[in-house]
């Protein structure tokens, strides 16, 4: 009987023991360098076409590093969220890291990543493009390499507008004139309380030649310039111009009214064009496209970048295979892949005049031209702060009272400055 | 008479005095024996609760950014002075007040009502009391996420029955579905809790009213409702705590769009999304309180005793 019972305990034992080491199994799976060669975990937002680089990054590679691609969530917020909570945990499994631009200071500010030095440096600046370049500086240092950019276009239709507007008030009175003869008119853009109502007030201030912060980020200006582009974006928002929905489209929305018939102007990003020749064949037939109005007759538009840039975090076991592998990720022949299968644009210059861009990007000039003197969000450590409460405070753009407005957001944007401001 | 009452009452003291003694260096035992046994319990809660709960307390009177590591510096109650002079405070305070008040009370009556019929059925007892209590064995997230997909236009049954709007863009009709998601979801923990307290209820009583002649009505108000009542207070206690911490739901409905954040909320976008780890602990300790508080008042002041605890436990 006694005997029995030890035996069943014994082996209710092992079965636990093996239990455990099941468990353990993948655990020591994922810590695992298997044959000397390091793995470098590259955490970046969903990208379809994003595996057939790394993997031709591992072949380039040749036993050196192999990249493992971990998918993070595809909200913007949630990536950083995943990213930030591991960080401040001090995390050595995260090495290459997908930035949007806008996180770069904010990242490097907190000690999480490592400054780009010399040789890594030097391959990083070589050829890119500097607004974005820009992007990647914190304090006058490197700390990530451009992978990719962005920036809005204006979309038009050219039944309906035979030269596109150069300015706001251009615009707003065409779109006035054709709801006037009883065509469509509405100017579509995105204005949800989000952060892209942040760009599109922050590419009307900067083409405004306005200033939210200072040049180094750490005090607030909100000039004349400012406060002008509030009025705009008042004016704009109350002169019956836009879709009904427009307090609360974000990207796709804008896209699908657009898609509607009932527009005749489109303020979004290139995807919408091969979404809309696939969608809507007869309407994308009959649309062009052209630099984003500007502010004043004669002087051009600035318009706001977005993207991603890859950075190597400071608690990496492997940081110059990281280097290595984020190199080769956004390298120039990987970046013209990518463009090309992915739509996301270059960062690196040269890679627009290759052939093989024209039949995917045929808007590629107006996108260089506008990337050659674009806008930056204000580079600040506390930019997703000083973002929430702005989206806050612009939101309706149509109850804005520009000098009201501008005291409100001055002060705000200071208390996010000084860690003291409670985000909604 | 008087002097034999006298003697005898000098004679009964020491004695009791002695017999006390005797008694309570055995209680004594008794007692430091529970100590020793809750001790490791004790210890425990201890390390995984008072720790935290002081760290917050000390990050909160910090300048705490992750955002900005150099310049952390001590701050004393400025943090407190600023969230409390902070109008999404106040706004998302009065919003996780009027969900716990609404849901609570609406809870009580639903829940009463349900415990009622679960004690009461005859038939298929079991069945009816496993499907009163599904809602509650449904992953809250989960829960949530088939409210949202139910109240989205174009693919949900609800918002298909109100007309094409979208009721979750706005301000009003998002509180009221994130109230009836918390209601639909904790009601059969109420009405658990609440047959708890009808068990107590003695048949003979119920019988005895009955023999006098009360109602129906009259036996609920004046005969159940009183036995029940610890009951009542531990299950309307826990529920209040438990509402007040309301977090997912917003979080998967409206993610705290047209002014619907909860406190949780808000100290999760200050503490996660913002990285400030000062005024988000500050946030932290400001709800910590305000549950204490209720705790407080349901437990001195409706007199609320934990259960199983006796009546000489209390005082």
């Amino acid at each position: 009987m006694r005997k029995t019972r030890r035996t069943a305990w014994r082996a209710r034992r092992v079965g636990a023991a093996a239990a455990a080491l099941a468990l353990l199994g993948p655990l020591a799976a994922c810590g695992g360098d298997e044959g000397g060669t390091p793995t470098i975990n590259l955490y970046y937002a969903p990208e379809q076409n994003l595996q057939k680089v790394v993997d031709d990054c591992n072949a380039e590679a040749a036993g050196r590093y192999r990249i493992s691609y971990q998918v993070l969530p595809r909200g913007a917020d949630d990536q950083r969220v995943q990213m930030v909570r591991r960080l401040a945990a001090e995390d050595d499994g995260m090495d290459v890291l997908g930035l949007d631009i806008t996180w770069t200071q904010e990242f490097a500010s907190a000690d999480w990543i490592l400054e780009w030095t010399g040789d890594n440096q030097a391959q990083a600046e070589q050829g890119t493009l500097a607004g974005p370049l820009a992007s990647a500086e914190y304090q006058d240092k490197l700390f990530a390499a451009p992978k990719n950019t962005n920036v809005q276009l204006l979309w038009y239709r050219t039944d309906l507008v035979p030269q596109p507007p150069s300015t706001w008030d251009e615009m707003i009175q065409q779109s006035l004139d054709l709801k006037g003869q009883g065509k469509p008119y509405q100017v579509i853009t995105m204005g949800a309380q989000y952060e892209g109502l942040v760009v599109l007030y922050n590419t009307i201030t900067v083409s405004a030649g306005g200033h939210i912060l200072d040049d180094e980020g750490t005090d607030v200006v909100f000039d004349q310039g400012a406060v002008r582009g509030l009025e705009i974006l008042h004016r704009f928002a109350t002169a019956g111009v836009t879709s009904p929905s427009f307090t609360n489209s974000i990207e796709d929305d804008a896209r699908l009214q657009f898609q509607g018939g009932n527009a005749a102007f489109q303020l979004n990003w290139p995807f919408v064009y091969p979404a809309m020749q696939e969608a809507a064949p007869d309407l994308a037939a009959k649309v062009r496209w052209a630099r984003y109005p500007g502010v004043d007759a004669g002087t051009p538009s600035k318009v706001t970048i977005g993207g991603y840039n890859l950075a190597v975090s400071r608690y990496s076991k492997h940081p110059q295979e990281a280097f290595d592998a984020a190199l080769c990720l956004r390298n120039a022949e990987h970046q013209k892949f990518s463009a090309i299968n992915d739509g996301v644009p270059p960062t690196i210059e040269s890679v627009y005049a290759d052939p093989e861009m024209t039949e995917a990007y045929p808007m590629k000039d107006t996108i260089l031209e506008e990337l050659r003197d674009p806008a930056t969000r204000p580079l600040s450590p506390a930019y997703q702060n000083i973002s929430t409460v702005m989206s806050a405070t612009l939101s309706p753009p149509a109850s804005i009272r520009p000098e009201h407005t501008a005291n409100e957001l001055r002060k705000s944007i200071k208390d996010a400055l000084e860690s003291k401001g409670v985000l909604p | 008479m008087s002097a034999t009452s006298t003697a005898a009452k000098h004679r009964a003291q020491p004695l009791s005095r002695a017999e006390k003694a005797r008694l309570s260096e055995g209680k004594r035992a008794e007692r430091r024996l529970g100590w020793l046994l809750c001790a490791p319990a004790a210890i425990v809660m201890v390390a995984v609760t008072a720790y935290p709960i002081l760290y917050s307390v000390w990050l909160s009177l910090q300048r705490y950014d992750l955002k900005f590591p150099d310049d952390r510096e001590f701050v004393g109650l400025s943090n407190y002075v600023t969230v409390l002079g902070n109008q999404y405070w106040w706004t998302a305070f009065g919003v996780t007040m009027l969900i716990t008040v609404v849901t609570v009370v609406v809870e009580l009556v639903l829940g009463m009502a349900l415990a009622l019929v679960m004690h009461r059925t005859l038939v298929g007892r079991g069945i009816v009391r496993t499907s009163a209590l599904i809602p509650y064995g449904i992953v809250t997230v989960v829960a949530a996420f088939s409210w949202r997909y139910a109240w989205t236009p174009g693919t949900g049954y609800l918002a298909n029955l109100f007309s094409d709007s979208a009721p979750l863009t706005e301000r009003a009709s998002s509180l009221a579905i994130i109230m009836l998601a918390e209601i639909w979801k904790t009601t059969p923990f109420m009405a658990l809790l609440l047959m708890a307290g009808l068990a107590l209820v003695p048949e003979d009583l119920l019988k005895a009213a009955a023999m006098d002649g009360a109602t129906a009505w009259q036996r609920f108000t004046k005969v159940m409702l009183p036995v029940m009542k610890p009951a009542i207070l531990v299950a309307l206690l826990f529920r209040t705590l438990d509402a007040f911490r309301v977090f997912d739901n917003i979080y998967v409905l409206t993610a705290g769009a047209n002014e619907t954040s909860s406190v949780s909320m808000l100290a999760y976008n200050n503490l996660i999304k913002g990285l400030n780890l000062g005024i988000g602990s500050t946030m932290s300790v400001l709800i910590f309180l305000t549950v204490a508080i209720i705790a407080f008042v349901f437990v001195k002041l409706f007199g609320t005793a934990a259960p199983g605890s006796s009546e000489e436990g209390r005082r």
